[in-house]
């Protein structure tokens, strides 16, 4: 009781702090909306049809939708190394709350922004000719938000590892941009060399990514666009297990890692 | 065990890689009394407070607050402690209000009494009209004020002060006392304190002194002050030197001269001044005499002094404060 307490507070807190900001919250749209806009547009005339009735921008689109998730809950991790920072951290490090509490509210609140932000995003689909039916939300929304817990745990883990500000950037640079590029976000992966496919296929993004592609633009018409692993094409139900697996492991080291902080 | 110790200190040892930063310390202090840990920066202070709040484990030894283990029932230890850091530990973007609420959620104060907690805590702070401002728009000692605030919130049977004054003008830091030292009366709260400001450590009932992490002393500060044995006398002379072996010749005194004046310990010092100048040889220019200080006291068993350090640290701070604020641009 005390620790979903603690949860819940933690959670929250994190989540008034974004609201609180909300130019913060804009800028992360702006990147994702400008790679929309830019490549959308730009490059959907010279590409044709990657897939019957799928141009550039509609691949893309749901790409990105992941992409924004991926980044938000990705970063939510400097949420812990700014508590380092400025404090607030032993605040919440002295408190009568499990460290395993501390590790779940601060996932979940990364999780939750992302979602926000994601669904943001989302709102944007009219404008790539994609019309998204009410009744996909019920599915998506759940599987956004599986990516963003994953994601999250990944990087409030790195986070409780890293002491300063600069390093956490420069690890972050040097970890996401590489995950985003390699998973599928900007072209279909199985057309690439063969070392860039392995590197594909071991990126657990990719995988996020597909599912969230296979669920906008419907199983069918991404057969020819989706993931193929000695043979096997993945289905949403096999990424969300690569996810959810991969999540799992990631939560469980965040855990650890706040358990022994000193 | 008697029950009247809140905290009990063990033979603590930490060791990080090849430095001992606290080498077998063992104390105990009475509920209800202020505690004073003092000793130069780096003599273990902080870590020893880390250790007692949870926040770090002892590499040996054991330490005990209000009866439990702070290695192994740290639920139980956070629970009954409080702490206002050296260094602030606010979220600056929230409220004031929306701080403490933060605090009295996860210390489990139940809703009913939150509110009302809350009140009393800003009231007595002195920041209730202050409680939807934003803490980064306040000032040095207001934050400290609403830390104690936040520390005090949950009722700790013990409250941590980890150089709770650093960097405060004198005003704030005597009105921050009033605070404390209320509450002590009306709360029965312990209070656990390290200070480079002599003047607050005289609050202290008890007082143990650190140096290279061990323990060096630990007495109330009158026993202490005895230790200087006896008198200050200040001496001022034509010939500083003349007059120092003159001093250690006739009445064999070891005199310490810093080159201005020279400084010695003499028990019934108001009797010795008179024989001192119808004796000493060399003309005197002035003479004074006090009571020995707790620096005195600081001095005589670290070879450093207590206001030495105090500058120290408000430097420390102030490097630090001028970081802070270059990172948050």
């Amino acid at each position: 009781m005390n620790n979903l307490r603690g949860i819940y507070t933690i959670w929250y807190r994190d989540l008034l702090r974004v609201w609180r900001d909300k130019i913060r919250m804009a800028s992360f749209l702006a990147f994702p909306l400008l790679f929309l806009v830019v490549f959308g547009y730009g490059l959907s005339g010279s590409m044709g049809m990657l897939a019957p009735g799928i141009d550039f921008s509609k691949f893309m689109f749901p790409g990105i939708i992941g992409m924004t998730v991926l980044m938000t809950s990705f970063m939510s991790g400097v949420s812990v190394v700014w508590d380092r920072e400025f404090g607030f951290l032993k605040e919440v490090l002295v408190a009568p709350v499990s460290r395993v509490a501390v590790a779940a509210g601060k996932t979940l609140g990364g999780a939750t922004i992302a979602l926000i932000q994601g669904i943001l995003i989302l709102l944007f689909a009219p404008l790539f000719g994609l019309t998204l039916s009410p009744g996909i939300l019920p599915k998506l929304l759940p599987v956004m938000f599986l990516v963003a817990c994953a994601l999250s745990a990944m990087g409030i883990f790195l986070a409780s590892r890293i002491k300063s500000m600069e390093a956490h950037q420069a690890v972050m640079q040097l970890l996401m941009f590489p995950m985003i590029f390699l998973s599928g976000v900007f072209f279909p992966v199985n057309n690439v060399p063969a070392w860039m496919g392995i590197l594909v296929r071991i990126n657990p993004a990719t995988y996020g990514i597909d599912s969230i592609r296979q669920l906008v633009l419907g199983a069918q018409s991404t057969t020819s666009l989706g993931i193929t692993i000695f043979g096997h094409t993945m289905s949403i139900g096999d990424d969300l297990i690569v996810v959810a697996a991969f999540g799992l492991v990631m939560v469980i080291l965040a855990m650890w890692s706040f358990g022994t902080q000193e | 065990m008697p029950k009247s110790h809140i905290i009990e200190v063990e033979h603590l040892v930490k060791n990080y890689a090849d430095l001992v930063a606290v080498n077998d310390v063992s104390f105990a202090v009475d509920e209800g009394e202020v505690f004073g840990l003092l000793g130069p920066n780096g003599a273990g202070k902080t870590t020893v407070i880390n250790i007692l709040c949870t926040l770090s484990k002892p590499t040996s030894g054991k330490a005990l607050i209000n009866g439990f283990d702070v290695n192994h029932q740290q639920s139980q230890v956070r629970q009954c402690i409080g702490l206002v850091f050296q260094d602030p530990s606010l979220d600056e973007r929230l409220t004031a209000l929306e701080n403490l609420e933060f605090h009295s959620r996860v210390y489990n104060i139940p809703g009913s009494l939150r509110k009302e907690r809350i009140e009393q805590m800003l009231g007595m702070v002195e920041l209730w009209e202050r409680r939807r401002d934003i803490v980064k728009t306040f000032s040095g000692g207001m934050k400290r004020r609403l830390e104690l605030a936040r520390g005090l919130l949950h009722h700790p049977k013990v409250l941590f002060l980890d150089e709770p004054t650093l960097g405060l003008d004198p005003q704030t830091r005597r009105r921050l006392w009033d605070f404390i030292l209320s509450l002590r009366k009306t709360e029965g709260t312990t209070v656990f304190l390290t200070t480079h400001y002599m003047d607050e450590a005289e609050y202290a009932n008890h007082i143990a002194v650190m140096d290279y992490g061990k323990l060096i002393a630990l007495d109330n500060p009158k026993e202490l002050k005895s230790m200087v044995g006896g008198d200050m006398i200040t001496l001022s002379t034509v010939d500083d030197q003349k007059a120092q072996a003159e001093l250690q010749k006739r009445y064999n005194i070891q005199a310490r001269g810093d080159g201005e004046q020279l400084t010695f310990e003499i028990a019934n010092g108001d009797r010795f001044i008179p024989t001192l100048i119808k004796g000493l040889d060399t003309e005197i220019i002035s003479i004074s005499l006090r009571r020995p200080t707790l620096d005195d006291v600081f001095l005589k068993l670290t070879g450093r002094g207590l206001r030495d350090e105090a500058v120290k640290s408000e430097f420390k701070e102030m490097v630090r404060q001028f970081g802070r604020h270059q990172r948050r641009r």
